[in-house]
């Protein structure tokens, strides 16, 4: 007989990344003890600046990059001991395109399944299946080198899913997509969630890990700067910046007590509220001045200033050592 | 993975290759086709006719087996070579690390694809053949075996100039300054026995010399070297392709960072 897990233990580990580093054939070291752990289920970002190392930890999961050091395990599956097991569980979109230009969609789709040691008639149900999902079916015997950017991630999209993996990673799998088919991706990974596939993606669009993720890890420099979830990164944001456009022209920005302003570029009046401070003391002051506020909305999104300022940090303490 | 998922990788990197090897057929099955043509025409009927018996066969009898014997080993090499190459420079090679396919199955795999392309053009070959001599079998496992392995060998050949290959003039050196020299002065066109001693000896480490006869013998019957030997050199050879090939793909150079 078998026990069925309890609804309070928590799912099981889907990813566990112990102390990985890794240096390139250069000597740079491009992962300086990455520690990570992702749940079964989770909607998990990996963010960071260009050449942070998010491929890079990415392509050690996937077998494209040989670690130096330390420990990876899908569902349990060590990659050093049980690498087979630790690779059906997972399904891969890289950030570049890597199919062969020549070869037909269904075909590229079908061989990948093949790969996974899934016999041809059901390669065959799969790949349709996911095609159509994707809105490739059409294109299907057309060679990929004929399809559009945005498609093309599609497909990747699709061979990655092909053999129903537990895991899909995506390496920036929004990058070059128009806001549209941004958008409906962004419903299907939704989708793909709710079903129980476990997604971990990297981003540069901060505004694509507040939609879509629950928890977030920053990565800097081969180091993770936070790792916690989207809600505590959220709330530990102090300062909120506020644009008001106001009726009358301002010339300068009027003096709030308790609060900072500026006029931004465009004559508009900005902001700066700590968390808990509350609005009505900004309007009260402002009413008080005779000035009339139109309109009102935050400036830029919150992630990516806390982001930006952590990174910062990163820096500063990177550049402490170097003087030490 | 079990056995039977091995099996269908296995099979789905065989038929990709002989996919990829049919659709572009002008480029791979019709030139060798085109190119044996010419060598039975001129050297066979043209120039044969005057060159006389060879080791007591019609100088185009005893051609056809090398002639034959070239293409498989031309085709099964460049198969091999250009298709892997190829998949690393586009890094659709990706497709296959990131799959539980373990490596001796994918290395399994290239082989067969480059063997299927060998003999593809080596029975295209032979019925070319028969429109201009007859065909004897003398030996007919030995046909087959010889056939069989040196095709596995030159395809594991490319297999290792493809990893190691970085550009593509590299998968046109071996091809050009190594294989085809080796192939003509591996007794295809002559006996050896015709040549000085100095020279015969210097044709003795030629390891193309002892399949092209080999195979000769199979057909003919005649052969400058011991056949069983020349099978024997073969395994050898291919043992020792394989390990290399299977540490190459372990170790990932060239195609893992
Ligand atoms: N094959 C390689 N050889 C040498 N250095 C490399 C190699 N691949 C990546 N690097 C270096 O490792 C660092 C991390 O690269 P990585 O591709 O992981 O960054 P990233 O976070 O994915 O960046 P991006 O957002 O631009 O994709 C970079 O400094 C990069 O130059
Ligand atoms: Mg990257």
């Amino acid at each position: 007989m078998t026990t069925l897990p309890s609804q309070s233990s928590p799912p099981a580990w889907a990813l566990e990344i112990e102390n990985l580093r890794k240096s390139y054939g250069s000597g740079f070291e491009a992962l300086k003890g990455i520690d990570l752990k992702v749940r079964e289920g989770d909607f998990f970002a990996l963010l960071g600046p260009n050449g942070a190392g998010k491929s890079t930890i990415l392509g050690i999961v996937c077998s494209l990059v040989n670690k130096s050091s330390g420990k990876v395990r899908v569902f349990g599956h060590d990659i050093d001991t049980d690498l087979a097991a630790a690779k059906l569980n997972l399904g891969v979109v890289p950030q570049e395109f890597n199919f062969n230009q020549f070869e037909k969609v269904f075909d590229i789709v079908t061989t990948q399944a093949g790969y996974y040691g899934i016999p041809l008639s059901k390669a065959r149900e799969s790949a349709e299946h996911y095609l159509k999902k994707l809105g490739l079916w059409e294109k299907k015997d057309d060679p990929a080198r004929m399809l559009s950017g945005g498609m093309k991630r599609r497909l990747m999209i699709a061979r990655a899913l092909v053999h129903n993996p537990r895991i899909l990673i995506l390496d920036e799998p929004t990058a070059g997509v128009d806001i549209e088919l941004r958008r409906s991706m962004w419903t299907f990974l939704e989708e793909m969630n709710r079903n129980g596939t476990t997604i971990i993606l990297t981003t540069h669009y901060l505004e694509e890990a507040e939609a879509l993720c629950r928890n977030i890890a920053i990565i800097d420099h081969g180091r993770i700067v936070r790792h916690t979830s989207k809600k505590e990164l959220l709330t530990q944001l102090r300062m909120e910046t506020f644009v008001l456009d106001a009726e009358q022209a301002l010339t300068e920005a009027p003096e709030l007590d308790g609060f900072v302003t500026r006029l931004d570029g465009e004559g508009a009046l900005e902001v700066e509220v700590e968390k808990g401070q509350g609005l009505n003391e900004v309007f009260a002051q402002l009413d008080r001045k005779d000035i009339r506020v139109l309109s009102m909305r935050t400036k830029a999104n919150r992630l990516e200033e806390l982001f930006l300022r952590m990174v910062e940090d990163n820096n500063n303490r990177r550049d402490e050592e170097v003087i030490q | 993975m079990s056995p039977s998922a091995v099996l269908t990788a296995f099979l789905t990197i065989v038929l990709r290759e002989i996919r990829r090897f049919t659709r572009i057929w002008p480029q791979t099955l019709l030139p060798p086709a085109v190119t044996m043509c010419l060598y039975f025409v001129i050297f066979g009927n043209l120039i044969g006719s005057r060159i006389g018996p060879m080791e007591g066969f019609d100088y185009m009898s005893f051609i056809v087996p090398g002639l034959i014997m070239m293409a498989v080993i031309t085709n099964s090499y460049s198969n091999v070579v250009s298709s892997f190459f190829s998949m690393k420079f586009q890094r659709s090679i990706e497709e296959l690390l990131v799959s539980p396919t373990p490596n001796w199955a994918i290395l399994a795999g290239y082989v067969a694809g480059g063997m299927a392309r060998g003999l593809g053009v080596g029975v295209i070959v032979t019925l070319l053949s028969l429109a201009f001599t007859r065909l004897q079998i003398h030996n007919l496992p030995m046909i087959v075996l010889t056939v069989f392995l040196t095709s596995a060998l030159f395809s594991l050949g490319g297999f290792i100039n493809a990893m190691l290959a970085t550009k593509f003039d590299d998968i046109s050196i071996v091809p050009t300054f190594i294989l085809t020299p080796l192939t003509y002065l591996g007794g295809v066109f002559y006996s050896i026995q015709m040549l000085p001693d100095f020279w015969r000896s210097v044709s003795m480490v030629n390891p193309i010399l002892y399949m092209v006869n080999a195979f000769r013998y199979g057909i003919l019957g005649v052969s400058d070297v011991n056949p069983y030997v020349a099978l024997g050199m073969i395994l050898v050879f291919i043992t020792v392709l394989a390990v290399v090939s299977l540490r190459m793909l372990q170790r990932g150079k060239g195609i893992r960072s």
